[in-house]
Order: C-alpha cells, then sequence, then structure tokens
C-alpha cells in the first residue's frame, strides 16, 4: 500500500504496482479523471501535474517514486476554479474540444510560478503542450493575461 | 461505371452498409421518449419538432403515455420556468453542443441562466447525429428555431388570453411574455399550464424574430461546458465510468486484415490486476465499423491491462496486406494519373487545347497517408447483459463519439439485438477530426462486457490510435494546361487516384467516388474552355477513413498549386490570375456538371463564383497583398481560394525560409463566407485551429507505412504542429450575411496548404509538390 498526498489530502492506494505510472493511479484508482492521458510517453503534456511545486507528466511517474511529494492536479489547482490561469483561459474562451487544456494550464501555473514575467521565447518554450484543435494563439495570449494577473496579486 | 458504390454519397453509403448487416428482428419498445421525460417535471410544456417541419405539442404527463409521438427535437418548459432544451449533436470543440440550443433558446426568448441543455442518446428519431461533413448548423438552424417559435407562440397565446389583447401584441424576452409598448409582463413559469391547454398552432403561421432582433445568434457567448473543461470536471470518452467496470487494452494485428496465431495468455494473466484474456474475431467482408480483431486483456485498471497486453507477445498471420509499402505505392499512383482514367467531368476537348495551345504546363502532386490523431484516443465503456441462454437482454455504452446512431447500428448486429435496443449516451470528445464516427471501438468494449458479464472501458492507446486509424488517403493528382499568348488558360486536365472511402465499406472498390472527385476536382471553378476531369483506380490496404475536410486535402492542393504555376508561367501577378481564370460573377451549374452539392438544394446553396471571388480578394486585401512583390528573397506570401463544404475561404500565407530551409510561418489571413453565422467566436476558433492543423498536415503530416505496418506510433514520429509552429498571427474575417448556413469546421483547411506552399515559391522559387513540406530540402542562396 503507499499513501500519496494528492491535493492536500492524504489518499491510500492498495494492490497497485509501484511501477504504475501516476497518470493511472490518479485517473483509474483516485477517480480523479481530470488529469489526461495523451501519449504515455511525456511527449504530449496531457497528463501534467504538479509535483512539489513542479510540472511533471504524470504518465512516466511511476507510483513507487513519489514518495511523500505533494502532488497538485487540476482539482486542487483552485478552489473555485478561479486560479488566474483559469481565469485567463476563460476570459480568452481558449479551450476548443478542452482536452488538453488541463494539461496547458498545469503546465502554464508552475511556468509562472517560476517566471512571472516570461518573455514570447519563453512562452514559446515553456508551452510546449500539443493541442490538436489549435488554440495556441489563444493560449499564447491567455499565458500573457495570467501573468500579467500573477504580478499583480 | 465499375463500381456501383461511386453513386453514393457518403451518408447513403453509411445507411447501406447498416442496412446490409441489420438484424431483422421485430422492435422493442422504444424508451426513448420515457428517458427524457424522467427529467422533466410534471406539467411542463413539451414542444418537439421534426427535422421534417412537423411539430407536436404536449403536456409532460401526456407524453409519458401516448405511443404514437414521434419524438424529434425537444423543448420543455417546466412549471418553475426552467427550459430544457436537448442537445443532440456531439461537442468536440466546434461548440454545437451551446450554439444549437442558443439558436432554440433566442427564437423563444429564453433566458439563457435559465436553459439545462441535456445531451441526447443516439436515436433515428431525431434525425441526423452524424456530427461530421460541417453540417449541423446546416441542417438543424430552421429546426431549432421552429421549436422555439411553437413554443414562444403559445406562451404569447397564453399570456395575451389573460391580459384580453390580441396575441400579435405579445413577444418574448429572458423567460417573460412582455405585452409590447407597455410595461406589462408574465413569467413563462406562470403561463406554462395555460398553455398546455392550448390547440397547437400551425407551423404554416408560425412568425420568426428577424435578424436584427436576435439575443444570441450572432453574438459571441462562452461554450456551455467552459467551466466544467477549466475544473477537470468535463466527462470525455475516457473518463466514462459505469459502476464495476473494468478496463481493457487490446492487441490488434499491425496489418489490416491479419489474425492472431498464437500468444502468451498465461504471461499476460500473471501481471497483477489482470482479470481476461480474451479472443476477439476478426472482421468479415469489408471493415465497415466492425472491431479489427485480436486479444483483449481485461483489468482492474488502464495500466495492468496494457502491462498484460504487452505480455501477450502475439504472433500474427498477417494476410495479403502485409505487402503494402506506401513509397511503392505512391509511385504507382503516380504512374496511375500519368495514364487515362475515368472521365467524370468533360467540357469541350481539352486535350486537343492543351496539344494546340501556345504553352503547356504540367505537374503531379501528391499527399501521404494521415492520421486523425484527437488528443483524446477513442475511447468507450460498454455494459451488457444477457439472460442464462447468453443472449443479450440490454446494451448500454457510453462513447465519445460524433455518431450514436453508428454505434446502434455497428454495435446491434455484434450483439445479435436491433439497433434500436442499442442506448448510447454521448460523452465530450477530445476531438474527433472524423475517427470518433467510426465505432469500432465501441463494438470491441460491448464485445467484451458480454463475455465477461461486467461493464468493460476499452482505452485505445496512442499507440493503437496511430497504428489501427481508420487513415486519410494517399493520393497523387495529376495537372495539364494549355495556356495561350496572354497566358490564360484554354485547356485544364485533371487525373486523381486514391484508394477510396468506399473500400471501408465495400470488399473491392477501387475508384475514387464522385462525391470524393467533388472535393477539388470536378467542381473545378475557374472559367475555362476546355476542362476534363478523370479519376485512376488505386486499392485500398488499409482502412481508409474521412479525415477533417476529406478529399479537399489534397484536391484543393492540387487544384490551388497548380493555378499559381499557371500564374508564374504566364508572368502575371497570382492574385490577379486568379481573379481572372476565376471568371465573371456566376452561379455554377450544378445540374450539368453532374455534382452533388453535398445534398444541398441548388437554390439555397448556389456554387457562387462571386462569393468566392469576394473571399480571395477580402483576404488579399487586408494582408496588404501589394507589398509581396517587394518581399526579400527568403520571405513571400502565398495565395489560395476554395469552396468546401458548402462555404468559401481565401487564405493568405506569409512565411520566412531561412538561408538553410527551415519554414515560419509568420502570418495567416483567411476570409470566410459561409452565410448566417450562429457564433462568431466559435468561427474565428475553428478556422484559427483550421490553420494549424493545416500547419499539421502540410508541414509535417505523413504515414508511412512499410510492410503493410504503420511507421509512427507516437508523437515523436507523427509530428504535429505545436506553439512554436503556430503563425504569429490568424488574422480572420468573416462575411456575414443572411445566406443560408454552410459548413466552417472542415471549410477553414482547403486553401490554406497550397496557399503556404504557395508562398515558399515565392520565397524560393521551389515548388513543393509532394507534401509533407519537411521532406524537401528549402535552403537558397542569394540571387
Amino acid at each position: 500500500m503507499a499513501t500519496l498526498n494528492v491535493n492536500g489530502k492524504d489518499l491510500d492506494v492498495t494492490d497497485v504496482p509501484v511501477d504504475t505510472p501516476l497518470l493511472w493511479v490518479l485517473r483509474d484508482h483516485l477517480g480523479l479523471t481530470g488529469t489526461k492521458y495523451g501519449c504515455g510517453v511525456s511527449e504530449c503534456g496531457a497528463c501534467t501535474i504538479h509535483i512539489d511545486g513542479e510540472a511533471a507528466q504524470s504518465c512516466v511517474t511511476a507510483l513507487g517514486d513519489v514518495g511523500r511529494a505533494k502532488i497538485v492536479t487540476i482539482e486542487g489547482l483552485s478552489k473555485n476554479g478561479d486560479h488566474p490561469v483559469q481565469d485567463a483561459w476563460r476570459e480568452h474562451n481558449v479551450p476548443q474540444c478542452g482536452y488538453c487544456q488541463v494539461g496547458q494550464m498545469m503546465t502554464c501555473a508552475a511556468m509562472l510560478k517560476d517566471n512571472p514575467d516570461p518573455s514570447e521565447e519563453e512562452i514559446e518554450e515553456g508551452m510546449w503542450n500539443i493541442c490538436r484543435c489549435g488554440t495556441y494563439n489563444r493560449i499564447r495570449e491567455a499565458v500573457k493575461t495570467a501573468a500579467k494577473e500573477m504580478q499583480n496579486e | 461505371m465499375n463500381n456501383p458504390l461511386q453513386q453514393l454519397t457518403l451518408r447513403q453509403l453509411i445507411d447501406k452498409s447498416r442496412v446490409e448487416t441489420e438484424v431483422k428482428l421485430p422492435l422493442g419498445s422504444a424508451i426513448l421518449r420515457r428517458d427524457f421525460l424522467k427529467s422533466i417535471a410534471a406539467g411542463s410544456l413539451v414542444i418537439l419538432t421534426a427535422t421534417d417541419g412537423t411539430t407536436t405539442v404536449a403536456a409532460s404527463d401526456d407524453l409519458a403515455t401516448d405511443k404514437n409521438l414521434s419524438p424529434s427535437l425537444f423543448v420543455a418548459i417546466e412549471p418553475d420556468g426552467t427550459v430544457q432544451i436537448l442537445a443532440h449533436r456531439s461537442e468536440m470543440g466546434t461548440g454545437i453542443r451551446t450554439a444549437l440550443p442558443r439558436v432554440l433558446a433566442d427564437e423563444l426568448g429564453a433566458d439563457w441562466n435559465k436553459v439545462v441543455i441535456r445531451q441526447a442518446r443516439g436515436d433515428k428519431r431525431l434525425g441526423d447525429q452524424n456530427t461530421d461533413g460541417s453540417n449541423s448548423i446546416r441542417f438543424f438552424y430552421k429546426t431549432m428555431r421552429m421549436a422555439g417559435a411553437m413554443a414562444r407562440t403559445m406562451l404569447q397565446q397564453a399570456a395575451a388570453k389573460q391580459w384580453g389583447v390580441d396575441a400579435d401584441r405579445c413577444t418574448t424576452k429572458n423567460n417573460q411574455v412582455v405585452l409590447k409598448g407597455t410595461k406589462k409582463s408574465i413569467a413563462f413559469s406562470k403561463l406554462v399550464a395555460v398553455a398546455i391547454n392550448l390547440k397547437t398552432p400551425n407551423p404554416e403561421t408560425l412568425k420568426f424574430k428577424s435578424s436584427d432582433e436576435f439575443q444570441y445568434i450572432g453574438k459571441n457567448f462562452p461554450i456551455t461546458d467552459l467551466d466544467d473543461i477549466l475544473t477537470g470536471k468535463a466527462v470525455f470518452g475516457i473518463d466514462a465510468r459505469i459502476d464495476g467496470q473494468v478496463y481493457a487494452v487490446i492487441a490488434r494485428c499491425p496489418v489490416v486484415g491479419g489474425v492472431a496465431l498464437s500468444y502468451d495468455a498465461d504471461a499476460a494473466k500473471k501481471v497483477p490486476g489482470v482479470i481476461a484474456v480474451i479472443d476477439l474475431p476478426r472482421f468479415q467482408g469489408a471493415p465497415l465499423f466492425q472491431q479489427l480483431g485480436g486479444v483483449a486483456v481485461v483489468a482492474t485498471g488502464t495500466w495492468a491491462a496494457w502491462q498484460g497486453r504487452d505480455a501477450l507477445k502475439v504472433k500474427w498471420d498477417e494476410g495479403p496486406n502485409a505487402t503494402y509499402d506506401t513509397e511503392a505505392f505512391s509511385a504507382a499512383l503516380k504512374e496511375t494519373v500519368s495514364k487515362t482514367g475515368q472521365t467524370l467531368r468533360s467540357q469541350g476537348d481539352a486535350a486537343g487545347a492543351i496539344a494546340k495551345a501556345d504553352t503547356q504546363v504540367s505537374a503531379t502532386y501528391s499527399v501521404p497517408h494521415l492520421s486523425h490523431a484527437p488528443m483524446e484516443t477513442t475511447c468507450a465503456v460498454a455494459d451488457v447483459k444477457t439472460n442464462d441462454k447468453g443472449d443479450v437482454t440490454s446494451c448500454y455504452l457510453k462513447a465519445a463519439t460524433q455518431n450514436p446512431q453508428a454505434v446502434q447500428q455497428a454495435v446491434g448486429p455484434a450483439m445479435g439485438i436491433p439497433n434500436e435496443q442499442v442506448y448510447c449516451d454521448v460523452t465530450l470528445l477530445g476531438a474527433g477530426f472524423g475517427r470518433k464516427s467510426k465505432p469500432d471501438y465501441c463494438v470491441e468494449a460491448a464485445w467484451l462486457s458480454r463475455i465477461l458479464k461486467k461493464p468493460v472501458h476499452v482505452t485505445w492507446t496512442r499507440e493503437d490510435d496511430f497504428r489501427h486509424d481508420y487513415f486519410h488517403t494517399i493520393s497523387a493528382v495529376h495537372c495539364e494546361a494549355g495556356l495561350d499568348a496572354a497566358g490564360k488558360p484554354v485547356g485544364w486536365l485533371m487525373r486523381g487516384a486514391y484508394p477510396s472511402i468506399t473500400s471501408t465499406f465495400a470488399v473491392g472498390a477501387d475508384t475514387p467516388a464522385t462525391w470524393e472527385a467533388e472535393m477539388g476536382l470536378t467542381d473545378l471553378p475557374y472559367n475555362v474552355p476546355n476542362i476534363q476531369v478523370e479519376v485512376g483506380k488505386a486499392k485500398a490496404h488499409t482502412r481508409i477513413g474521412w479525415l477533417r475536410a476529406v478529399c479537399h486535402i489534397f484536391q484543393n492542393f492540387a487544384v490551388s498549386s497548380f493555378a499559381d504555376e499557371l500564374a508564374q508561367a504566364a508572368g502575371v501577378d497570382p492574385y490577379e490570375y486568379l481573379l481572372d481564370i476565376l471568371g465573371n460573377d456566376r452561379h455554377l451549374d450544378l445540374a450539368a456538371l453532374k455534382l452533388g452539392n453535398r445534398g444541398a438544394n441548388p437554390n439555397e446553396y448556389p456554387y457562387d463564383i462571386g462569393r468566392l471571388k469576394n473571399v480571395l480578394s477580402r483576404t488579399v486585401k487586408h494582408s496588404k497583398w501589394a507589398r509581396h512583390a517587394d518581399l526579400p528573397q527568403g520571405q513571400g506570401m502565398g495565395v489560395a481560394c476554395c469552396r468546401s463544404f458548402l462555404g468559401y475561404t481565401a487564405h493568405v500565407v506569409e512565411v520566412t525560409v531561412t538561408k538553410e530551409g527551415d519554414v515560419s510561418v509568420d502570418r495567416v489571413w483567411c476570409s470566410i463566407d459561409s452565410g448566417t453565422i450562429v457564433s462568431p467566436d466559435r468561427v474565428y476558433a475553428q478556422v484559427e485551429g483550421a490553420a494549424i492543423m493545416g500547419i499539421s498536415q502540410a508541414m509535417f503530416g505523413e504515414m508511412p507505412m512499410k510492410n503493410g505496418k504503420a511507421v509512427h506510433s507516437n508523437f515523436d514520429g507523427f509530428r504535429v504542429a505545436r506553439m512554436t509552429d503556430a503563425p504569429q498571427e490568424i488574422n480572420i474575417d468573416i462575411i456575414t450575411s443572411d445566406a443560408a448556413p454552410g459548413g466552417v469546421g472542415e471549410t477553414g483547411i482547403g486553401s490554406f496548404a497550397p496557399a503556404l506552399c504557395n508562398a515558399i515559391f515565392a520565397a524560393t522559387g521551389k515548388r513543393v509538390r509532394d507534401l509533407p513540406i519537411k521532406n524537401h530540402d528549402l535552403s537558397w542562396t542569394n540571387q
């Protein structure tokens, strides 16, 4: 049995091998389906979560490697869906199908925490997640809006 | 005609395959109505409007017992004023789940905050649910307005009765009937009980709002699922859950049509969490939407099933398609289009005119197989119940599907039950692009659930998605033209060859269908006196499916690239040249050209050259096109236009190509005219997305096959656009009008790739005729 700290709560995980990627533990065993599967090999970013405040791809992070680290998923990014990144995504009507946007927002939130005022190049480099609907231009604008908001906080 | 399927539309083709596979059993009692009604409060006013215009109005209490009602699209106004609207099309990112209910709400005068949108199950009585072909607004705009107007009229009559005035003096706004010219109003909630007992108005007498009265139509608004998406609460197919469900991952033969010879079931069962290993039968005859077949591993979680699948180490009999090699096949297609094919359009004597012309130009273009690769792979959960004899007694699915009726049509025969007894709820789709209108994965889930007597969730891994897609076809298009002394084309000949989508529905179908050729070839809009369009044979060796924009992807690429090549040969500005060869404002004679026009009435949806020229001219103006001639070497602008899915687009693309040959798409302009627009912001979003998908397809898109197997299995091999590939600007210009609504979702694709390649030519002098662009050396030296 493992005990994970997810969104500020301790959650027990039983009968799951330690090499299981955290993505599937969250989704299939803890019922936290907000984190998405996209590629399984850290190529697309759909499964991005925060581990001790850093963006991490849960599809390539084994359960056994997490220990007592603090895990934050989209379900715990904010209490009322009002993290500045979520607000910015709302303001720019970013999502089309919406599937990748959880990962996009988690990537963005971690990036802005480390770098509150990213340049255009840093945004392009940091926001590497794939969106097949093609919302990149709106994501770019939403990142800038969120950065401004977080600087004012 | 050597292929009888050629004459069928895609829709007819799917219907035909359904009829041929449908199990002939007496229909079970339909429970659709009761399912809907369960959620509607007693005493509600319910309006049911069928797509043929027939409308039924009833109290919810009566509906539950009236077996003769034929429910279609509905709105229910509950005694507390809640307005329930049924969304019967699938949401995959276009915003349709919001847009169509907004149309109804606007005509009704509903307060959007009191509207509850309910997602419909698959049911053919709802009309077309195949969310595909950029059809949703086109098919249902009028129907939704009809239902809204019917409800509004009855509420107005109820209020008029109360006030003792003529109903014409009443109007509605924000869930209230208002007496015009006064401050008097009555809430819908207080009128429902009276309205229920009124006589149903004749649909012919209904009065509709004029466009200047619209409160919602044509205005921007957030999609109804926005907050759920932003907080991770949105339920996609991969998130669908049924109590007690287990998880399956399936080994399928990497070559279409192969079967498992042997595998190590014991090794799979040793993986902790694995519950069962189950054989899945191979499809019979044409693939249709049947399961591919293979070996399923079922477990307590997706990962355990996946590990179990890998432990199977299946040995396959790969079958006859194992010789398929796309490099050789592409060369063979080019050989095919170099020779005379089957004529689909002939006007004058193209070959003769070309031979006699002052200048001859010819070019052959090719586009490889492409994958759909929606961010969410195909996923469904099924719960099938059986009796002691093993007969299926009920079948329920939750699926990320573009077409829940196709789910019924595919799962029904597989389960041996009538289609109507397959109940399919529709989740949100993590995009579809055409992949999720083909429900082979739903059949897999149902098959496994029947055997295991448990709900089974089937998840396709990304590798499964890339290896076992219904691929976009592989194509060659040859173009020849003869130019007169002034550089104008006097003869134009085109030949296309590519495995047809019809091959997925009929064994041996080996010729492009007329409706495929019509997406860019036979509907050539240019005013050329002699035109010849032919298609050549091409046998399919994998499952061929439709991908967003379908044949426009390669046919408009060829046509609009070739027009640019002719402009260069004539020494004329490409825009001026296009405008000139498009000719006078006129409507193409669709009947004479035997064009199906997607089944749309030519009076409502003419092929209007004037509108095509208008989008072209507007895009060019917005891009400040004239500066293209002054750009330095390594920078270029390209232009292209087309009519696609009954909408008109033109693109100007501006690129930079480094001396080393690296291409960046700097700026994009697009004008789009699709007539009536319900949601401008979502039209912008679709056209923005189409530019990004256009970059993916044109720059990187390629799924090679060797030994019958897809070469790439993830995004590291099948490259798609990321933010670094996105243009700095995508400038979109929507032409708004009261014209009948055309397509949007697919319309933005067709003119993008040729405009991009025309820009690359302008920048480098190098012509890309074989996509993708990444395979070409575009380096240049100063001249």
